[in-house]
């Protein structure tokens, strides 16, 4: 990473509070006007063997390097900028695929992707309107770049007479080729037939008003998502290059102030056309994610999680090194961005799967199996299952919770017996027993019932643990506040300033994410196979919770004047050491990975079956 | 909202100059909503056959393409029980220099060439693909029943 700051020490985050900045943030200066301070990423000087390389992308720095594949199959091909940027589009931005199969058959790859028309194919029909004299000529040509702006004179007047109808004009176009007839035109969009139309066309000289052009366009984009846009005409292929599209959207300098509203949704179009192409080019590049934060652009490089094997041994979390909702933090009322944390969370997600936040040390399959069970009904109904028999009548669903075995149903008063679930008027004078039981599948049954029980248990053993601290992590909202208002009394009761009482907030922090950890160690250890590697996991969990809940009592206790430097010194020690022991499980999740010393007590892709002994 | 220069010139050239088989008249009170009638092609099981539509265009088009659907019961593997049809055109295919004739010539060759691969109403398309002759039979049928 490039703006990498050197801190491995535990107020790390301060420079974030006096403003001091690192040195080598000539990066990219975009990123920095965008986002300030917020722009930095918790950096280390040794990566450690739980974290992952990374770097974070601003859409600008994306940008470059598309434009770099463009540029280099530009000079590969000997195409023109636009034409490369369609062909790469067109061939999910795989460089060498494009290379391979344009060298081929350069004509079908270019008309396939929209670049060129046809060139054995019939004349383009053109509306109304004959051709101008370079149509012959680009037909031929491998590029779009000769797409035209026509301006027509009034009918009666003569066809030369306003040369200068627009910026868009190229010098080449030949006004001068128009004849008589040409001069009626008629868009076959909206029939506008005004004299001064101005149109527009691509290479294959279907020619529509620069009004229709634009509303077509903007429709495409806003309502299509569409980074492809072909000619309007029916069955034309020809796409529109970039340049065509911009020039359209966009205002000529200098032009008279048109429909002010229809400007702005113009240019928002523009805008949202790169980042549609900006989408197409990360989602067409497995080294690159983008942040699924809302209204967040920036995107993340990943390339060591690229494969879906690496998935097996690493857990890609990474942020891409903005903070909060949106562009601007300032638009966020207090009360709000108080619900994301002091200074807006940051955008810290998954690079391998869809979660939206740190699930480490879990790898993403087990993490991913874990949640669909905790989502599924499936352990209600197992649940049911194990504690409830139905009515042999009616069918209601019934928890024995005590009494005898003579069971009356509230609902259609059946009487059965809850063990034989036969009718009790059966059972004679055996009132407190049943022996008409067949004595084996009694055995069986209460095995049946005591292993679903178990299981169930065992269950709700690591859920109840993993919603809990989940649920804690989320109060930490409230402890935010509060800790921000204890902050406040201690300035008031103590000689410390205000960067000195950073200490609470630095350990409300820690606490927050070692929560984070402990949740996931939870639903690691539910499929983590019997053994000692995984009694030497639970281990470091549990030192691992203790510090968190010890840090915890800590912060939620009273302050009192005289205790402060204590309660400092104690907490600050505290956050130490529960960063220390976070660090312990990441770090031996992390390498036991690597090692290979995790055995699953379910199939996980990437892994080994179980053994049947450990199921 | 005044009614844009493009959807009263195709108007007017519906009704000046209609398609062979195809009518369209607008709304009085609705200038955007059309009653479509199209016969059914010789030829086809849906001969002889005077199939009514609606064809509505919405505020987006040409931009957007029409909502067209048929108000006759037809028995067509692309146009399923609530007459909605399905045509590459009237989707992703849709171009604006398309207008409502094409639209409806379109339509009308569909009843002409039914596509049992890409089906909207799956059990007329089974049938037509596992015994087209009996399918035929049918839509003749609901063509004879329905479509007067």
């Amino acid at each position: 990473m490039s703006d990498m700051s050197d801190d491995n020490d535990y107020y790390s985050d301060e420079d974030m509070f006096d403003g001091t900045q690192d040195e080598d943030e000539s990066g990219d200066e975009m990123e920095l006007d965008n986002f300030g301070d917020d722009f930095k990423v918790p950096a280390k000087d040794k990566k450690k063997s739980y974290e992952v390389d990374y770097d974070s992308l601003s859409q600008q720095a994306v940008e470059k390097l598309m434009a770099r594949d463009i540029n280099h199959i530009c000079s590969i091909l000997g195409v023109e900028v636009d034409t490369a940027s369609l062909l790469l589009r067109d061939q999910k931005w795989n460089k060498e695929k494009l290379i391979e199969k344009y060298m081929d058959n350069p004509t079908k790859v270019s008309v396939d992707a929209g670049a060129t028309l046809p060139e054995t194919g019939p004349p383009p029909p053109a509306p109304l309107r004959n051709s101008t004299s370079s149509s012959s000529q680009s037909s031929n040509r491998r590029t779009t770049r000769g797409s035209k702006m026509l301006g027509l004179g009034p009918k009666t007047k003569s066809p030369t007479s306003s040369p200068t109808i627009s910026h868009h004009v190229p010098q080449s176009l030949k006004r001068a080729s128009s004849k008589k007839a040409e001069d009626f035109f008629v868009c076959q969009i909206c029939f506008n037939d005004a004299p001064n139309l101005q149109t527009l066309a691509l290479d294959c000289d279907h020619a529509f008003c620069t009004e229709c052009w634009g509303d077509y366009i903007v429709s495409k984009i806003k309502e299509e998502s569409e980074h492809s846009i072909r000619c309007m005409a029916e069955g034309c292929a020809l796409v529109a290059p970039d340049h065509f599209i911009r020039d359209t959207l966009l205002p000529a300098p200098g032009a008279p102030v048109g429909d002010v509203e229809r400007e702005s949704q113009n240019i928002a179009a523009w805008t949202r056309f790169q980042e549609l192409i900006v989408r197409h080019f990360v989602g067409c590049n497995r080294n690159l994610k983008f942040c699924p934060y809302p209204s967040c652009t920036n995107t993340v490089s990943c390339p060591s999680a690229a494969s879906k094997a690496s998935l097996a041994s690493t857990v890609p979390i990474v942020s891409c090194g903005a903070r909060g909702i949106g562009p601007q933090d300032q638009e966020i009322s207090k009360s709000q961005q108080l619900g994301f944390g002091l200074q807006g969370k940051e955008h810290r997600f998954c690079f391998g799967c869809p979660i939206e936040s740190d699930h480490r040390p879990v790898i993403c399959a087990v993490s991913k199996m874990w949640l669909k069970k905790c989502a599924d009904d499936s352990e209600t109904a197992n649940w049911i299952k194990s504690n409830t028999k139905e009515c042999p009548i009616c069918q209601s669903t019934i928890e024995k919770n005590g009494g005898c075995n003579h069971m009356t149903c509230k609902k259609c008063k059946n009487e059965f017996c809850w063990v034989c679930m036969g009718p009790w008027s059966e059972h004679g004078t055996a009132w407190y027993s049943c022996n008409r039981f067949d004595e084996k599948a009694g055995v069986d049954a209460r095995d049946a019932q005591s292993k679903s029980r178990a299981s169930l248990e065992r269950y709700l053993h690591y859920y109840n643990r993993w919603a809990n601290h989940e649920q804690s992590a989320k109060l930490s909202v409230d402890l935010y506040a509060k800790t921000e208002k204890k902050m406040e009394d201690m300035q008031i009761t103590s000689a410390l300033t205000w960067i000195e009482v950073q200490f609470m907030k630095k350990a409300v922090e820690e606490v927050e994410k070692c929560r984070t950890t402990l949740k996931w160690t939870y639903s690691m250890a539910y499929y983590l196979a019997k053994g000692n590697e995984k009694e030497l996991f639970e281990d470091n969990q549990r030192d691992l919770e203790k510090a968190v809940e010890d840090l915890s009592e800590l912060l939620e206790s009273p302050i009192e004047p005289d205790t402060i430097p204590t309660l400092r010194q104690s907490v600050t020690n505290k956050t130490v050491y529960v960063q220390k022991r976070n660090e312990i499980v990441l770090e031996d999740t992390a390498n036991g990975f690597l090692e290979g010393r995790w055995k699953w007590n379910v199939a996980v892709d990437g892994f080994d079956d179980p053994e049947e002994t450990v199921l | 909202m005044s009614l844009p220069k493009r959807i009263i010139k195709e108007t007017e050239r519906l009704v000046a100059d209609p398609a062979p088989g195809i009518s369209a008249v607008p709304h009085e009170d609705n200038l955007r909503y059309f009653d479509v009638t199209i016969d059914g092609p010789d030829g086809s099981p849906f001969e002889k056959g005077k199939f009514k539509l609606e064809l509505f265009l919405t505020e987006e088009y040409p931009m957007a393409p029409p909502k067209v659907r048929f108000l006759t019961k037809i028995y067509h593997p692309n146009i399923d029980k609530l007459g909605r049809i399905c045509l590459d055109i009237l989707k992703d295919k849709w171009s604006p220099a398309l207008q409502i004739r094409t639209v409806l010539l379109s339509v009308q060759a569909l009843l002409s060439a039914p596509n049992p691969d890409d089906p909207l109403a799956t059990d007329v398309a089974k049938h037509y693909k596992e015994n087209e002759k009996d399918a035929q039979r049918v839509s003749q049928e609901w063509t004879q029943k329905y479509a007067k």
